[in-house]
């Protein structure tokens, strides 16, 4: 072969590979991160789309509709095309396959678990903090056309629940938490005072108590066929809990898995025996809660607050048939405690985020639309159709919602005291309220938390045993189906921890290489320049 | 100089290449956990079924609907419809010449999704379960029964049977309601009358779940399309949106049950 060209290929060889590295570093397309324009062009038209999710209630999805003509009206150069789901989870799985063919809404209700997920993009999310703080479109901004709250006026703990890290990645639009709705009467019934602080003991006992069966079968209780007399929604939910009252493990703030511990097994033990005493079950395994309290086939039913319109004799929404329905005072609890003195309650419910697009002007558009869902008639209307509490002060401390709070019990729809007794008791109690730590995978860990519970509880009712070595297997078990092994921090780009000893083999020979390359061309100029010197000279 | 320049690029072509084959490998390693997590599934299957084949007890129908709520059972039926399918669970409406059943997340991969088409026989275990009424096989498993011949069941005309307690007798099973009357569905708090909903108040949108009523005898009942049975691009969904209050109808569909009778209805016909 021709010395003159192996030189050349040997050098583009290497400029290949280091093309190829550089290349293989960058990965899939990104997007460019978001900066904030410096104004608003009004003189363009903008469609956004808006992913949102109703609790399969009209009067919300009325309250979405009203809030986009109202802003359209403000920002008629911004259309507003709304999409309704009804489950989270459905928002969460259609976004993750909207990413990868770089069709995301506009502005999506999410949580913060699944923005964890979100985040594994490229500038996927739009990082809300200069947004936020912008003195013309920032929130209580001088060019907002109009009247939103400023940061101050977002409840701080709902603020912070936004926070990935240190940066803000969504607005918060409302907040609930769960309730124990208690069948008063058939507490009563049964010889016991209802506490105003339920402690899991009482639940366990009453609920055993409940489970007695007459001779023929029938339930002592009841007289009828069905009873369970302790369900739960969800399962997550209860775990998480059940472990942040014990002190127990769950997840560090990075992301490490602590679920699979020794409270979590005495839990999971306890669980298994008040299930084959008949005293416990769950919204996969039997039916919704409410269906069961309301027909008086269930003592304590806990869901979310914002659940709290189906619960109680007289709730305006109702999946039973009325005839079905039997009568009996309905009491709102916190959920059990292990220490009523500190009680703890997790905090949930929907926030808004905002996905990247190659426009800023339209993702300052999404941003303001985002940002009118703060504003006081969004947020007052939104909380009232549920046990939702607004998130921001501005409208907490509204006349016309103070005088929402103060008339409990005048009707059965809008002021339903089930519902009102839910939203007082997420307001008394915000400063016990607490979010879980949001990672790459957090929405995985909640999912096996849960399943520990259904899991434990299905194979009790199914004659399996639950012992150690059930636990164990399930641990295991757990940990694959839910890809536990592989969560990360904070989302985002994964720290992939120090090169592997080949990469740095890879790397230190390329700089050799370019070097002796470097070398090897002045030493030939070198010889180039003297042998000319030696010819100029004879 | 050169070679061993040329030397340095070779072994650097090679490193990358080892790179390159480390990356695989912890792919690989980083997949692992879900391909064991589908061989444990695979193992749970094989487990059951084994022991169905050890205990050789596949269930009548009347077998079946005798066995206690979350006992094991073993049935063999034809698949009628699919419902959905998503992370490797299938919910489908099964039905034999003895009655019919509901299959509820049965473990099925995408690629024996697509084999489950109508009339296959399948036989399935699982645990018997009631949800608000509908008894299902709960995390069940499956195999293709290869050498049966297929059954397409036929609709059972139900109408006379609205509202009576016989009519749970034919849960999950494909009925038929002929000459019911549309009736006028409206919004709380609204007079105005509409001959279907999206969703049961009116708080959907076009490709969620249908809710209309249809009156026999001077009773009326309410119907639904489930959106994961028959979605927005199916006829059945087309022709209750185009429904006027008054029609006259034909509908088949599947007897499910949620908190009391709950059609799944995949026909529609206008009648007069």
């Amino acid at each position: 072969m021709n010395h003159r060209i192996l030189r050349p290929l040997a050098v583009a060889c290497a400029g290949l590979l280091c093309a190829g590295m550089l290349a293989g570093c960058h990965g899939s397309r990104e997007q460019a991160a978001f900066t904030v324009p410096e104004s608003f062009d009004e003189s363009q038209n903008y469609e956004i789309t808006f992913w949102a999710k109703n609790d399969t209630n009209k009067t919300q999805t009325d309250i979405y509709k009203k809030a986009i003509e109202d802003f359209q009206t403000l920002y008629p150069n911004i259309t507003v095309t709304l999409r309704l789901y009804t489950d989270y989870g459905d928002i969460y799985n259609d976004v993750i396959t909207n990413i990868s063919t770089g069709t995301t809404p506009n502005v999506c209700i999410t949580y913060p678990d699944h923005i964890a997920t979100y985040l594994t993009g490229d500038n996927v999310v739009v990082p809300l903090d200069e947004l936020a703080a912008d003195p013309a479109y920032g929130l209580g901004g001088s060019e907002l056309k109009f009247d939103g709250p400023t940061q101050d006026e977002i409840v701080p703990q709902f603020w912070q629940e936004c926070h990935l890290g240190d940066t803000c990645y969504a607005l918060p639009f409302m907040r609930s938490t769960e309730a124990c709705y208690v069948n008063k009467t058939f507490v009563e019934d049964l010889g016991y005072t209802l506490p105003d602080v339920l402690t899991w003991d009482f639940v366990w006992e009453v609920s055993e108590a409940a489970a007695k069966k007459n001779a023929d079968g029938t339930y002592a209780l009841n007289g009828q066929n069905v009873m369970v007399p302790f369900l739960y929604k969800s399962t997550d939910n209860m775990m998480i809990q059940m472990l942040k009252q014990k002190g127990a493990g769950y997840s560090t703030q990075s992301g490490e898995i602590e679920l699979f511990n020794d409270v979590t097994t005495d839990l999971l033990k306890g669980i298994a025996g008040y299930t084959a005493d008949g005293a416990f079950s769950t919204f996969k395994i039997s039916g919704y809660p409410a269906n069961f309290l309301n027909a008086g086939q269930c003592v304590f039913a806990v869901d979310s607050t914002a659940g709290s319109t189906w619960m109680g004799s007289n709730a305006p929404l109702m999946d039973i048939a009325q005839d079905e329905v039997v009568d009996f005072e309905t009491a709102v609890r916190m959920v059990p405690q292990f220490d009523p003195d500190h009680p703890q309650m997790i905090s949930q419910g929907p926030s808004v985020c905002i996905f990247n697009k190659d426009d800023p002007q339209e993702v300052l558009a999404s941003w303001l639309f985002a940002q009118y869902l703060l504003t006081n008639d969004v947020q007052i209307a939104y909380s009232e159709t549920e046990g939702y509490v607004p998130v921001t002060t501005k409208a907490q401390n509204d006349p016309a919602y103070q005088d929402y709070l103060s008339r409990a019990g005048e009707d059965d729809d809008t002021h339903y005291a089930v519902k009102l007794a839910a939203v007082q008791l997420l307001l008394d109690n915000l400063d016990n309220t607490f979010v879980t730590p949001v990672f790459n995978g957090s929405a995985s860990l909640r999912d096996a938390a849960g399943s520990l519970i259904e899991s434990v509880t299905k194979s009790v009712r199914r004659n399996q045993t639950v012992d150690d070595a059930y636990i164990q297997s399930l641990y295991s078990d757990t940990v694959a189906l839910y890809h536990l092994d592989q969560t990360s921090a904070m989302g985002g780009k994964q720290d992939l921890g120090p090169l592997p000893p080949t990469a740095l083999a890879l790397l230190g020979a390329l700089v050799l290489a370019w070097v002796g390359i470097l070398v090897c061309v002045v030493v030939r100029r070198v010889r180039d320049r003297r042998a000319g010197q030696k010819e100029a000279k004879r | 100089m050169k070679k061993i320049l040329s030397l340095l690029v070779a072994f650097g072509m090679v490193a990358s290449m080892t790179a390159c084959a480390a990356q695989s490998s912890s792919v690989a390693e980083s997949t692992a956990p879900e391909s064991e997590a589908s061989s444990a599934s695979s193992e749970e299957a094989a487990t059951s079924e084994a022991a169905a084949a050890t205990a050789g007890t596949v269930l009548t129908h009347d077998e079946y609907m005798a066995a206690d709520v979350d006992s094991e059972v073993t049935i063999e039926t034809y698949v009628q419809a699919k419902q959905s399918w998503w992370e490797d669970k299938a919910t489908v409406y099964g039905q034999s010449p003895d009655g019919a059943y509901f299959m509820y997340d049965m473990a099925c991969s995408e690629e024996d999704y697509d084999k489950l088409t109508p009339g296959t026989c399948i036989r399935v275990t699982g645990y018997k379960s009631e949800w608000s009424g509908e008894i299902e096989i709960m995390d069940g498993t499956f195999e293709i029964v290869e050498d049966a011949e297929p059954f397409v069941a036929e609709p059972l005309d139900v109408t006379d049977l609205l509202g009576t307690d016989e009519l749970i007798d034919h849960q999950n099973e494909l009925v038929s309601f002929k000459g019911l009357t549309v009736e006028p569905s409206t919004l709380e708090g609204s007079d105005e009358e509409y001959a279907f909903l999206y969703n049961w108040d009116g708080s959907g949108t076009d490709g969620d779940d249908l809710y209309f009523n249809a009156s026999y005898n001077g009773q009326t009942y309410t119907f639904t399309i489930e959106s994961y049975l028959c979605d927005n691009t199916t006829d059945v969904y087309a022709a209750v949106k185009n429904l006027q209050v008054g029609q006259t109808i034909d509908m088949e569909g599947f007897l499910y049950w949620y908190e009391g009778v709950n059609p799944h209805i995949t026909s529609v016909t206008v009648a007069g």
